[in-house]
């Protein structure tokens, strides 16, 4: 099967699980009465009069197939609901607070990736070593720490001790105010990249100093799952026949482990990237609620505790497409790295 | 020596591993004797609820009275913690309960029979698992209204279909195992021979990998907490304790550092319950993985 075909077939696989993903979203509501669903909708005060009429367009108190066709028809169209906590549509929520997720995920992504890996491989390369031992310790412990908790004493200790050295939200007052100047052009909305392409040092280093421990924060726990991962995956690697005729052939350990073990035990740790992007998504509501970084996860957690359902409902929703969508990446990738993958998916 | 004798030893011997048994003893033994260790006031109704010292917002030090000091809200934070033993326990113990015996039926049920009751159960697990399981859990929670029960649900719902997979994968290997023929051919009933003969040969190291998830169950429910969707206010709940010190990880200029105490304590016990279901669950993925452990 040639790997068009392969996408393809993926795609068509993908239609009950997003059809199934939705179903179960709108079942949800459910639990709710006609008018509690159709208070989703509404967005001012002033509108809640005019319930039955809501009821009425949407159909709600419809059977459940013929209103889940015209809440699945208003998603098409991108109408999520009302999310009231932000007072806006769910879908420009979404679209406005990405950015500044996307900024925390563009940096904590190459340190999850770059770190875990390295420090991995060190660790599978001196087992039972003291790196060993120590890595192991610090990857139990990352995998244990409530991020939540880390989150509060880093702003203890680097913005309450050292005096605002690190501070939380995004960017401090003053720069604030200049970004949303006329002067400054919001190419993307993520700020260390607009700072760069509006040649604003300033702005990019003030930016970069409310990245640190939010990014910090979100990365320790997949840093610890990789690195753990790593290492076994280098170990496996290491026994192979191919680094001991390597080895025999008379290279240099570095080469050796570098070269020989390290690229081909990447291969499971790149199958593991959905897991990654699940924790990312997982992490950011915390770290966004804890640092008052105002991005997706942030404006999810304020829904969920201020009963904005429809906000919940529509971020679930988001996060699953999206979860779906690298799953499906992840395994095109897959078969890419490792050509003994055969595209029906058997490992030969 | 059997198997199960050496792997026990293996365990004793292993430093991590030990030090892992021992933090889940010294839990277990604050949470029995929780009544005797923070006694609960006279007159105090519901022992779950911490006893308040006044309705002050600002925390107060560690003193004679409160020896880890007062939360936000005046809540005794020693009482908090010693009693928050039991609830992270009881979270633990019911989700993971609960989630192994559904994994255990439709996890047997699809790899056993195969076929449409497979395909079923299996595509409704692809269902659950296309959402990452901490932001399904809040949407669950904010719909069914926030409480510890609804934590508990939710936690339930997003973790019951990875170890139906498992279990099922188990049950795919011993299916077609003479044995499980054998006992097919005398006419054995098909729950008979899941429940007699698939499932004892099958599903250990499963149950043994599941039981020690306790430590990722609390920690999960913690983070819902910190979030305000777990536990009513006042609550003996480490991640609610948390959440009450948000306002307070900044002191007065003249003394930064001066809430620390509120800050860290609470998730200090959440850190260490979970190490030491992690650490166990570590040394056992070694054991229980026979290509690692032979290196």
């Amino acid at each position: 099967m040639g790997l068009r075909a392969y996408i393809v077939r993926r795609l068509l696989l993908l239609i009950p699980v997003l059809f199934g993903v939705t179903v179960f979203i709108f079942g949800i509501t459910m639990f709710f009465s006609p008018i509690e669903r159709a208070s989703l909708y509404v967005r001012s005060a002033r509108q809640m009069s005019n319930l039955p009429l809501i009821i009425e367009t949407y159909g709600l108190d419809r059977p459940f197939w013929e209103q889940y066709g015209t809440w699945i028809n208003q998603v098409f169209h991108g109408n999520l609901g009302w999310s009231a906590v932000v007072q806006m549509p769910v879908w420009d929520a979404l679209w406005s607070f990405l950015p500044a997720t996307l900024e925390l995920a563009i940096f904590a992504t190459p340190i999850i990736i770059l770190a875990g890996i390295f420090l991995g491989s060190q660790a599978a390369a001196h087992k039972d070593r003291a790196v060993d031992h120590v890595t192991r310790v610090a990857a139990i412990g990352g995998w244990s720490l409530p991020t939540f908790w880390l989150g509060l004493v880093l702003l203890m200790i680097f913005y309450g001790y050292f005096r605002g050295l690190l501070p939380p939200e995004r960017l401090s007052h003053p720069m604030n105010m200049l970004v949303n100047s006329a002067d400054f052009v919001r190419y993307t909305h993520i700020n260390t990249i607009d700072a760069i392409l509006n040649l604003n040092g300033p702005v990019l280093l003030d930016a970069l100093r409310h990245l640190i421990l939010p990014v910090i924060t979100l990365s320790v726990v997949d840093v610890a799952f990789i690195m753990r991962l790593m290492r076994s995956s280098m170990l496996e690697s290491l026994g192979k026949g191919y680094v001991l005729t390597a080895r025999a052939k008379g290279l240099a350990e570095r080469v050796v482990v570098n070269k020989h073990a390290r690229r081909n035990a990447l291969i499971p740790v790149i199958t593991v990237s959905g897991y990654v992007f699940a924790g990312l998504a997982n992490g950011v509501v915390i770290t966004e609620t804890i640092f008052a970084f105002k991005g997706i996860g942030w404006w999810a957690a304020q829904a969920a505790t201020r009963l904005d359902i429809a906000g919940v409902l529509g971020f679930a929703l988001f996060n699953a497409f999206l979860f779906v969508l690298v799953n499906l990446v992840v395994d095109i990738l897959y078969t890419r790295v490792d050509p003994r993958v055969r595209l029906g998916g058997v490992v030969q | 020596m059997t198997g199960w004798k050496f792997r026990a030893r293996q365990l004793a011997r292993n430093p991590l591993s030990l030090a892992g048994i021992i933090i889940i003893f010294i839990f277990a033994i604050i949470a029995i004797f929780a009544p005797l260790i923070a006694p609960t006031p006279e007159g105090h109704g519901n022992p779950y609820l911490i006893p308040r010292d006044g309705y002050s917002a600002t925390p107060q030090l560690p003193s004679e009275e409160h020896i880890f000091g007062t939360t936000e809200g005046q809540y005794d934070i020693f009482y908090g913690v010693i009693w928050g033993t039991r609830s992270a326990f009881h979270v633990g113990l019911v989700v993971i309960g609960i989630i192994v015996v559904v994994g255990i039926i439709l996890g047997s049920l699809a790899g056993y029979f195969g076929g449409v009751i497979d395909e079923v159960i299996m595509r409704i697990t692809d269902i659950f698992l296309a959402f990452p399981a901490l932001i399904l859990a809040m949407a669950i929670v904010t719909v069914i209204g926030p409480s510890l029960k609804s934590v508990m649900i939710a936690l339930v719902v997003v973790s019951w279909p990875s170890y139906a997979r498992l279990i099922r994968g188990d049950i795919l290997q011993v299916r077609e195992e003479d044995y499980i023929e054998a006992s097919r051919g005398l006419g054995a009933s098909s729950a008979r021979v899941i429940i007699r003969h698939a499932l004892p040969n099958a599903i250990y190291p499963t149950l043994i990998m599941a039981s020690l998830d306790i430590g990722a169950v609390v920690l999960s429910a913690a983070a819902l907490s910190f979030l305000g969707l777990g536990a009513p206010e006042g609550y003996a709940d480490w991640g609610q304790l948390t959440s009450f010190a948000r306002n307070w990880i900044v002191g007065p200029s003249a003394d930064p550092l001066r809430y620390w105490f509120a800050v860290t304590i609470p998730g200090l016990f959440i850190l260490f319950f979970v190490l030491g279901w992690n650490l166990l669950g570590d040394a056992f993925r070694d054991i229980l993985d026979p290509r690692l452990a032979r290196r």
